[in-house]
């Protein structure tokens, strides 16, 4: 296992988002006033077709820890989406070798019904961990998210605080070797904030291939080793965290 | 990766088998949040069918003119039976549009999703079965061996159940109008297949060839048979089976073509 390199190649790909429920003139018509986002087109059927991405070309190894800098629907989920298997290229060959793991959106798959204890092993499930292994570190986990006796409450009562810390403490007990973000995890307070920093920093340090989405100049300077500029779906520019941050952000 | 074998949608189905104990969780999960802080939680569909089956035996009872004894276990086995493929049917259509967060952030076989669909239904199914003894305990209606047959027939059933709810549950994420037609044409079939009205009421011919063709006609006949006590036809074995296997192809073919479209489409 620990000899095992994690690798990521990706050969010309393309994701197309077909366009159902849009009248594809009117749409069109809109592309001129479409700043940001993907492309628009229209298929050979006349379907209108959005490009997320377009051929995109790059290839990770271990150790790569890779920033995704670009616009707001410049395409970074939609690239994160490919990375983690949810979306097959729709032209083009995305091969991935490693155990994939998300920390977006840890909060996927909570009940506000369900108590503290119930969502645990929901999460759990869905992430695909074992009920044994989930057993083996439940109290870990609620040690961890300071809920105490709140465990047993349905988490509704809690607070947005409260939420996220059992979001944060489940979704984190996980170490793949390759891990996809979509910003930084930040949260609770100051003192909670400094355990999940710590465990992120663990998370980080065991996984083989790190990448983040972001709009943050000091994650990618601080974290990073290279970074990918998206924009209209395609990349501007692949390098250097210092070089490609000065380039997107400016001086 | 990429290749497009028939693997690819097998795959996708044996993966999810293995991913049992996520669907056992989820359809649980379904059937908990419905009727939590409710003391009665998911018996208060069981309650519901219980009256449902009551104020239509009286009505129709009298009107058929036939004896409580014999319609009344009848109509509750088919009102039970009913609810569980009509409600696999419909929710079978938004297996995949309602599970749109889970399928658009983590990589989970997607067949996960009808599976936790069925499950759902068939935990209902147990909760609403407990209409039937007791229907038989009001009628005096006897316990017969035939009864053993229920096993296959529902193990039969369910098979079809499962292909059926993948094709329109992939058919239905491209094409949404297709959950209200299911909507609608399950409200027709209810009163074309005999749940209300048993078969031999039928007056002619013609009308009994009409149901030979009903395929919800002889899924109910290899369940609802063997616990009144009949034997099921073997044509109803055999169009069962048949439906099974062809039913089961024509899935794979499809689900194998736009199983990797369906995030695309969510």
């Amino acid at each position: 296992m620990e000899n095992c390199m994690a690798s990521i190649d990706f050969n010309n790909v393309t994701a197309e988002f077909p366009i159902y429920n849009a009248n594809g003139r009117s749409l069109k018509k809109r592309l001129i006033q479409v700043a940001t986002g993907g492309k628009l087109s229209a298929d050979e059927r006349g379907h209108v077709v959005v490009r997320a991405l377009e051929d995109i070309n790059f290839s990770f190894k271990d150790g790569d820890r890779v920033g995704l800098l670009g616009h707001n629907g410049a395409g970074k989920s939609t690239l994160l989406r490919l990375l983690s298997g949810v979306f097959v290229p729709t032209s083009g060959v995305a091969r991935i070798e490693g155990d994939i793991g998300s920390l977006i959106d840890i909060s996927l798959g909570i009940d506000p019904e369900a108590t503290g204890r119930e969502n645990i092993y929901y999460r759990a499930a869905l992430l695909g961990i074992s009920k044994s292994e989930i057993e083996r570190r439940f109290d870990e986990i609620v040690e961890f998210s300071e809920l105490g006796d709140f465990i047993d409450m349905p988490t509704r009562t809690y607070s947005s605080g409260m939420h996220l810390r059992l979001a944060f403490s489940v979704s984190t007990i996980i170490s793949p070797e390759i891990l996809l973000m979509d910003e930084w995890l930040s949260v609770g307070d100051a003192n909670f904030q400094h355990k999940a920093e710590a465990r992120m920093t663990d998370i980080l340090n065991s996984t083989k291939i790190l990448v983040v989405a972001t709009h943050s100049r000091e994650l990618v300077l601080n974290t990073c080793n290279r970074v990918i500029w998206l924009e209209h779906g395609k990349i501007k520019m692949d390098g250097d965290p210092a070089s490609v941050a000065t380039a997107y952000f400016g001086m | 990766m990429t290749s497009n074998s028939i693997f690819n949608a097998l795959a996708d189905i044996v993966s999810s088998a293995k991913r049992y104990p996520l669907v056992g969780m989820l359809g649980w999960a379904d059937i908990k949040q419905r009727y939590r802080r409710s003391r009665l939680g998911a018996f208060w569909l069981t309650v519901s069918m219980g009256v449902m089956i009551a104020s239509i035996g009286l009505v129709f009872g009298q009107i058929f003119n036939t004896p409580m004894q014999e319609y009344l276990p009848f109509l509750a086995l088919g009102i039970v039976l009913w609810g569980f493929i009509s409600s696999n049917v419909t929710e079978g259509c938004v297996a995949f549009t309602s599970a749109e967060a889970i399928i658009k952030q983590l990589n989970i076989p997607l067949f996960v999703h009808v599976l936790r669909c069925f499950w759902r239904n068939f935990i209902v199914l147990g909760h609403n079965i407990v209409i039937i003894p007791i229907v038989f305990l009001i009628v005096g209606k006897p316990l017969t061996l035939t009864m053993l047959l229920f096993v296959p027939g529902i193990i039969l059933l369910s098979i079809n159940l499962l292909w059926i709810s993948l094709v329109l549950g992939v058919l239905s994420t491209r094409f949404r109008d297709i959950t209200q037609i299911i909507v609608n044409a399950t409200q027709v079939v209810f009163y074309l297949t005999p749940i209300m009205w048993a078969p031999s009421l039928l007056p002619s011919r013609h009308a009994a060839y009409l149901l030979n063709l009903n395929p919800i006609y002889h899924l109910l006949e290899i369940t609802r048979g063997p616990v009144l006590g009949t034997t099921p036809a073997a044509e109803s074995w055999i169009f069962s089976i048949a439906m099974a296997v062809i039913g089961w192809l024509v899935a794979i073919v499809i689900y194998n073509r736009y199983m990797r479209r369906i995030p695309y489409w969510l």
